[in-house]
Parts: structure tokens; sequence; C-alpha cells
């Protein structure tokens, strides 16, 4: 297989081509701006459509009616575009249909700096839109894992008829990396239509009623129903996280994407110096792979410290609920768009590493 | 250093339109091409013509931990600002290289190499001042080892070999980067 020399965001748009989408409607919005570029010339060469939408929230309807007419769709942005889109995102997940949604972070609140950091993930995780739906939100630490993770994202989206949402800071869509892309996969037209169809028109068969606009509770209240379990099927068939350096750590380090990697460097370092230290990376969001926080032993590990380009931290609070006050939470961040080093990492591990040791003594 | 499984940090500063990007981009494409893991990365931000522009490039035979670190191994300096911004975040034991067509004043370290190159004017000898990025690339090539001159110029030809007469003048920029490097010893 071929390695070519990719930048994050134009891997991720060849990946969607691949993966089968032939529909993208965006907005322009730093740091994402390569995948719409890419994607405009990429689309029509396969039969696809591109459009570049006058706001993003018509850009999300129109994701919205192309998945309704069977085809799979995708869309991009950054926050604050995200944030136009939170609408028309939980119409998709009301009226079951996929498309692919990908946020590449820049910090904020409001329109914020351009520069990379991991400010979104509550919205990711907790609230892209109203009424208490969820996606699978995907966070790849490479360019190789943004493809791999966005082809994943179309095969959930088809699989769940929900949306799903890849989140990479702003590095990982700005840097090149050696990557193998996924062979071209043959698309088939899809004929879309949710359970609110069926319950719009229950003895029908073949009415392809798209819509999430449900009078009546009881019908509302079951597809609710069959959503909660979908996403407890996801917590447990779906999550992926990696462990790194962990078999005999006695400090963890908890980060997702380019925080990980960072991580990775700085964790290098210290165990070459003996110090038993290892790295807990979520690589789906949500679902979070609390499985992983809550295995460890309280006694063996003296603190987790969560690492995020977030002020405050956001992941905390998954990290926390994981735990369970059983095990000291602390945390090593940045944001602005400053980029997080390893040697912010390691200087923070030591700190708390001699803090630990003042502690015994 | 001389690539192997060790990773190299190579961080390359000067003025938007000096080539800074395509230096990076072209150390990655041709570290990927000899098997090597590489992570290019532009700093980017709201720019301005004539305004700073720098990349990092990673480069190792194992996975690439950390985008961004406070400290590299290398730093290619094109110009005076850059040479002064990042001349203090080159590690002990590793090396600065100056275009020395318009950097003057060379700071004072004794625990790095340091080497200087003409890249300005060797470019208008060779016949166009546009090739002073690939002057630069032979001369890091030719010092660091970590790349042979045919690994960079199959990247040269995939990546800006559209003209034949351009990849002959790049060509040549290449070969002269690298002689104008050979003799010098480092200070230290």
């Amino acid at each position: 297989m071929e390695k070519l020399f990719m930048k994050g965001n134009e891997a991720i748009a060849e990946a969607a081509v691949r993966a089968g989408c032939r529909f993208f409607a965006g907005y322009p919005i730093t740091p994402q701006n390569e995948i719409p570029e890419y994607l405009s010339r990429r689309l029509p060469e396969v039969g696809g459509a591109f459009v570049q939408a006058e706001s993003e929230i018509s850009a999300i309807n129109m994701v919205y009616g192309s998945a309704a007419t069977g085809t799979l769709a995708m869309t991009s942005s950054s926050g604050p575009g995200i944030s136009l889109k939170s609408e028309g995102i939980s119409s998709l997940a009301g009226a079951q249909l996929p498309a692919v949604i990908v946020n590449v972070m820049r910090d904020g609140p409001g329109t914020g700096a351009i520069q990379a950091a991991q400010a979104d993930y509550l919205q990711a995780t907790r609230a892209s839109g109203h009424g208490g739906f969820r996606m699978i939100v995907f966070a790849p630490a490479s360019v190789q894992e943004a493809v791999d993770l966005t082809v994943k994202a179309f095969e959930c989206a088809a699989r769940d008829s929900n949306p799903s949402l890849v989140l990479l800071d702003g590095c990982i869509g700005a840097m090149m990396e050696p990557v193998i892309l996924p062979p071209l996969k043959k698309t088939e037209r899809l004929r879309y239509a949710g359970a609110g169809a069926k319950c719009l028109n229950p003895s029908g068969k073949d009415v392809m009623v798209v819509t999430s606009t449900l009078v009546r509770p009881d019908f509302q209240e079951v597809l609710n129903k069959q959503a909660a379990e979908m996403y407890d099927r996801w917590g447990r068939e779906d999550v992926m996280a990696e462990e790194y350096q962990m078999e005999d750590a006695e400090y963890v380090v908890a980060a997702y994407g380019t925080s990980a990697r960072t991580a990775k460097t700085a964790i290098r370092e210290l165990r070459n110096e003996g110090v038993r230290v290892g790295l807990i990376r979520p690589i789906t969001l949500y679902p979070f792979p609390s499985g992983a926080f809550a295995r460890l032993d309280p006694h063996k590990v003296k603190f987790i410290m969560n690492t995020e380009m977030s002020i405050p931290a956001q992941m905390i609070d998954d990290v926390r609920l994981a735990v369970s006050n059983r095990i000291r939470v602390e945390t090593c961040c940045c944001s602005g768009g400053i980029m997080m080093t390893n040697e912010d990492v390691s200087e923070a591990l030591k700190n708390l590493l001699s803090q630990c040791k003042e502690g015994v003594e | 250093m001389s690539g192997g499984t060790s990773e190299s940090k190579i961080m390359v500063g000067g003025f938007g339109g000096q080539g800074v990007m395509i230096i990076g981009q072209l150390l990655g494409y041709a570290s990927c091409e000899a098997g090597k893991n590489s992570l290019f990365l532009p700093k980017y931000g709201p720019e301005q013509r004539g305004g700073t522009a720098n990349c990092t490039v990673t480069i190792s035979g194992e996975e690439i931990g950390a985008p961004s670190s406070r400290k590299v191994d290398v730093l290619i300096a094109l110009n005076q600002p850059s040479l002064d911004a990042f001349a203090p975040a080159v590690k002990a034991g590793g090396m600065l290289l100056i275009n020395t067509s318009l950097c003057k004043n060379i700071p004072s370290r004794s625990d790095i190499a340091i080497y200087g190159v003409d890249s300005d004017d060797i470019a208008r000898e060779t016949g166009s001042p546009k090739v002073a990025n690939i002057v630069v690339i032979g001369a890091y090539i030719e010092k660091s080892k970590i790349l042979t001159e045919e690994q960079i110029f199959n990247a040269i030809t995939k990546k800006l070999g559209r003209k034949a007469e351009l990849l002959a003048l790049n060509r040549t920029a290449l070969k002269k980067g690298m002689e104008s490097v050979r003799s010098l010893n480092s200070p230290n």
C-alpha cells in the first residue's frame, strides 16, 4: 500500500469520499478550510456534489436533505460554525438520518482564536444541539487515525441512522504525516426513512416520511427509548481507547488528540528516568471509555493528570465520573491557541511527583 | 541525528515568501518516501505578506509523539528575526544553519554546531533567487546526512517538477548548497 504524505484536513476529505460520501455542504472557517477546498475538486470526479452554502445553517440543512434522499453526506466547520449547525444536527438525530460532522477545533468561547485548541469537548459530548440526543464522537491523534476514524464515522452513521462527529484540533487538521488511504468503497443509494416515519404511518411499508416532528408523545417516547438503547449499545460495543505504558503505571495521564500524543513524548522521557507513568487516551469521547479509568487500582495509582488544550479542563468531568473520587485528579492545561508541548507535560508531571513525595515525608 | 530510530526536530523560520513551508514539506515528503515517520507542522495564524513564517518537521524511525516542543534539534534560520527569536530553542548538541546572505549577527553558542550558507547569493548565481530555499536544503542534508541528495531530489521532482528547466535549476541549487558547506567545520 502506498504511503502518502498528507495534510490532516485533506486526508479527512479523501477518506470521506472513499467511505462513500457523495455530498458536502459547508461554509468557510479556519482551521478546516482545506476540507471544503479539497472536496470542491474531488467530489465532482466521483459523481458527487459540493456546495459552498451561504451559511452554516443552510449547509447542515442541505446535508439533512441529502441524507433524506439516500446520499451519504458530510459537513465540516470549527466551533463557532458547529454552534450554528446545532439545530440541524439535532434535526438529523430526531429524524434518524445518517451524516458525518467534522469539527476542527479552535479556541473559544465566542469567535475565539483560530489556532489549535480542544475547546469543544463539552459541546461535542454533551449537547451538539437540543433535545438530549447523542452522537458517537471520534477523536483522532494522527493523520492516519483521522482517516480511519472518518471511515468509521460514516460506517456508524449509516449503521445507526444517526449523525456521528469527528472531533480534532487545528494541529491535526494543519499538519502533514504519512498515511495509507482505504480503497474507494462502492456506493449504493440507500433508502433512508427512520423509525419516526413508521410511527407516523405504522401500516405503511414504502412511505418515505422523514421528519423529527412527532406530535404524539407516545410515538416520541418510543423513539427516545430506542435511542437510549442504541446509546447503551455504543457503550458496550463501540468504545475505543489506547492504553500506553499502563501495565505498571503509578501515575496516569488522561488526554486525547494532540495533547495525548504530546504527552507520549513526555512519558517516554520520564520512563527513561524510571518514573512509572502511563497514558489513557480516549479515542471515542462519547461513548467515553470509563472502564479504562474505573479499572485503575487506587492503591497503585497515585494520581491522574487530565491533560487538555482547554482552560478550564472539560474532559475532566468524565474522568472524575469514571474514577468516582477514588483517585486524585489533577490537570495540565493550556488554551488560547497555544500549543501544548512535551515540556509542559513533563514539568507538570514532575511538579505533581514532588508534591507526592513531600506528602509521604 | 543522522536518521536511524532517533528523533530529530527541525524548525525552519523566515519571512513569508522565502519558501519556508516548502523546505519543511520537502523534508517531510522525502522522509515519508524513505520509509520514516515524519510530521510537518506549519505555524498558522492571521498573517500578512512579508510577515513571519515558520514550521517544524519531525523525522523519526519510531512513532512520533509531540508535534510541538519548546526545544528543537535543528534551526534553519532564513532571516535575522527568526535567528534571534529561535536560536535559544536549539538543544545542546544540536545544529544551527544560518542564511548568511541575510543574517549578520550570529549568536555565540559553543554547545551547538553552527553553519552558514549564503543561500540568496548562491541562488542568484545559479540563475534564480527563487531557489534559495533549495540551496538551504542542500546545505542541511550535507551536514546532517538525514536524507540523501537523491531522496530530496525525488521529492522535488514529485512536488515541484512540472517545468523541466526549473527542475534542472533546482538540481543545481541543491548541489551547490551541498558543496557550499562540505568543507565547513563547525567553529565549535
